[in-house]
């Protein structure tokens, strides 16, 4: 019994990093914006398709999931020029709308690229699991780990150490002042999309030969990832982090004990009482509203 | 004359059967259209008038069908009780729900439905049981409205419509209640509305459940409509489009949130033509509409219009 929790917890993390990646990436754009991006699970799915596509091609691995993270990282500007910058000052509901739409699009050029069917990467280093205590870990799950730990350090430090990632705080604060200190608000939204396109890109090859990637398969990842950055209050991208991994636990968890059928409704049951008792997510600010 | 609009709305759907009565885009699709026109009417009490948004409302309309189909046809009940159920079933969620999600603002809101949604989305795909799994109820008896089976494609249309303007009828006598008011109020300054002595939270509540119960009686009807279920028809994706469907409204208007309605129906039925392509012409419409005109089709093709008329217009 304590084997198979344990094992649950190694899936756990493993999936928790994934939704950890992408609700980074919507803790970036919703802090540069103010918008929340549906399409950032397509991002995910762009990421592994190309992906796979390229090493189909004939390019080697590490070369194709260069080119699938530059790939996703065009389209994340192209985003940004086209459907985000045009409708500044938009409601909420206005540019929710707008992003789905931008995640429905998406997915079409997806499902005309590569048509319905599922694809899969090969693991980075083979595929003889590594037994870790009562446990089998694949080594595919390293990889995430590792990368994840890595990308998130790296993110934190852009923050905290670059004058490029402070600059990009300061528009998350306040815009209007950012431009006054003359930083280039315009350019920090591309960036911040970007960016978050890249993480996402990413997290979709790391993933991609665990499970396999098809059009859709970006769709439950990003409301994942919606959720991780909810859960750990919107707008802080350490707290989405934290949110994915939890949430990852959780779901693995509950698939594991409960059902695995119904380990969507537990994830989501779980941010509900989250919001029911904490409004404003785990670690999210309290605002007062102005009136 | 506070109903005109409704008056002429109402000869309109009452003419075009007589006028075509073997029309597809007017006898099929016009009664899909009506199921439609009946939960975005419901979802604007909500968003459009108390400035609420629900990414989950598919739920509710997939508990009154799941309702009508599985009572009608695993326990033989009466239509009519088991839609009366269905309501019963879905005010009754929204009331325990509103509460603690309508305290909710802004992105936070749209997660909590979101995720109301998927759940109910997730139950029905997984108790199969009762629900038949993801391939849904089959054979659901045709509705009995007091010994008269509701059978064939115009009389589908005239229960359909029927429910329709009813809702519609309801609709524009509640915006204009008292409890219209203090929704407008809580939708300008929620602050403020409370320094008027309006009771937010039960304010917020009435119109959840209101708007969940006219979700629940779309449901039903089209259970027995289409005497078939499965939860394709109440995912996240028909969540969206019913939002869609307001929003292409302008929001706060009952006949825009219909019109929405309306105008969402009949692209979904021009875009299947495309095939591979639907998918991506709707992403790109759906984006487009929403920049160019996030006021909604009407007012955005009404500026349009007059932008069109001082261009052209014969200068004196």
């Amino acid at each position: 019994m304590l084997e198979q929790i344990f094992q649950f917890l190694v899936t756990g993390v493993t999936v928790g990093s994934l939704y950890a990646l992408v609700g980074l990436g919507f803790a970036l754009i919703y802090n540069a914006s103010d918008v929340v991006n549906f399409a950032q699970g397509e991002f995910v799915m762009l990421g592994a398709m190309t992906a796979i596509a390229l090493l189909g091609a004939g390019l080697p691995l590490p070369l194709a999931a260069l080119a699938a993270t530059l790939a996703a990282i065009l389209v994340g500007l192209l985003l940004e020029r086209f459907a985000i910058e045009p409708a500044q000052g938009a409601s909420v509901v206005t540019t929710i709308i707008i992003t789905i739409g931008a995640a429905i699009f998406l997915r079409g050029v997806a499902l005309l690229l590569w048509g319905k069917d599922f694809h899969a990467l090969p693991p980075f280093s083979g595929d003889a699991p590594i037994r870790l205590g009562g446990a089998t870990v694949l080594p595919q799950s390293l990889w995430v780990l590792g990368v994840t730990v890595l990308l998130v350090g790296l993110v934190r430090a852009f923050f905290n150490r670059t004058l490029l990632g402070k600059a990009l705080l300061a528009c998350s604060f306040n815009r209007a002042a950012a431009q006054l200190v003359g930083i280039n608000v315009r350019v920090m939204l591309r960036l911040a999309y970007g960016l978050s396109a890249g993480l996402g890109a990413i997290a979709g090859i790391l993933i991609a030969p665990i499970t396999f990637s098809s059009y859709e398969a970006g769709v439950m990842l990003g409301l994942k990832g919606f959720s991780a950055a909810i859960v750990g209050g919107i707008g802080n991208p350490m707290g989405a982090v934290a949110g994915g991994v939890l949430l990852g636990l959780l779901e693995a968890l509950g698939a594991g004990l409960i059902s695995s059928g119904y380990k969507d409704a537990i994830a989501f049951l779980f941010v509900l009482l989250v919001l029911f008792f904490e409004p404003t997510g785990l670690f999210g600010h309290k605002v007062a509203e102005r009136v | 004359m506070r109903l005109a609009g409704f008056y002429v709305f109402a000869a309109v759907v009452a003419l075009l059967p007589v006028l075509f009565p073997t029309n597809y885009f007017v006898t099929v699709v016009g009664a899909s259209a009506g199921l439609h026109v009946i939960l975005a009417v419901g979802l604007n009490l909500l968003m459009g008038y108390a400035g609420q948004i629900s990414l989950g409302h598919a739920a509710f309309f997939g508990m009154g069908a799941y309702a009508s189909a599985i009572l009608t046809t695993r326990f033989g009940w009466y239509s009519l009780l088991a839609l009366a159920t269905g309501l019963l079933v879905a005010g009754t969620v929204a009331w325990l729900l509103a509460r603690p999600i309508l305290r909710l603002r802004g992105h936070y809101l749209a997660m909590a439905t979101l995720g109301f949604g998927i759940i109910v989305h997730v139950v029905m795909v997984q108790a199969t049981r009762w629900t038949g799994g993801p391939d849904g109820l089959a054979g659901v008896p045709p509705l009995n409205l007091l010994g008269w089976t509701v059978e064939g494609d115009l009389p589908w249309y005239g229960v359909i419509m029927a429910a329709m303007l009813l809702t519609v009828w309801l609709s524009l006598n509640l915006v204009d209640s008292q409890v219209g008011r203090a929704l407008r109020a809580v939708h300008g300054s929620e602050f403020a509305a409370q320094m008027m002595g309006i009771d937010i939270g039960r304010a917020k509540t009435q119109v959840f459940v209101v708007s969940a119960l006219f979700a629940a009686f779309a449901g039903s009807l089209f259970a027995h409509q289409q005497a078939f279920v499965s939860p394709d028809s109440f995912n996240l994706i028909v969540s969206v489009e019913l939002v869609t469907m307001v929003v292409l409204g302008g929001m706060a208007s009952t006949f825009g949130a219909a019109c929405g309605a309306i105008a969402l129906t009949l692209l979904n039925e021009w875009l299947v033509v495309f095939e591979d392509y639907e998918m991506l012409i709707h992403g790109a419409l759906l984006m487009a509409v929403m920049i160019f005109m996030p006021q909604g089709l009407f007012v955005g093709l009404s500026q349009g219009a007059r932008r069109l008329w001082a261009m052209v217009r014969p200068k004196s």
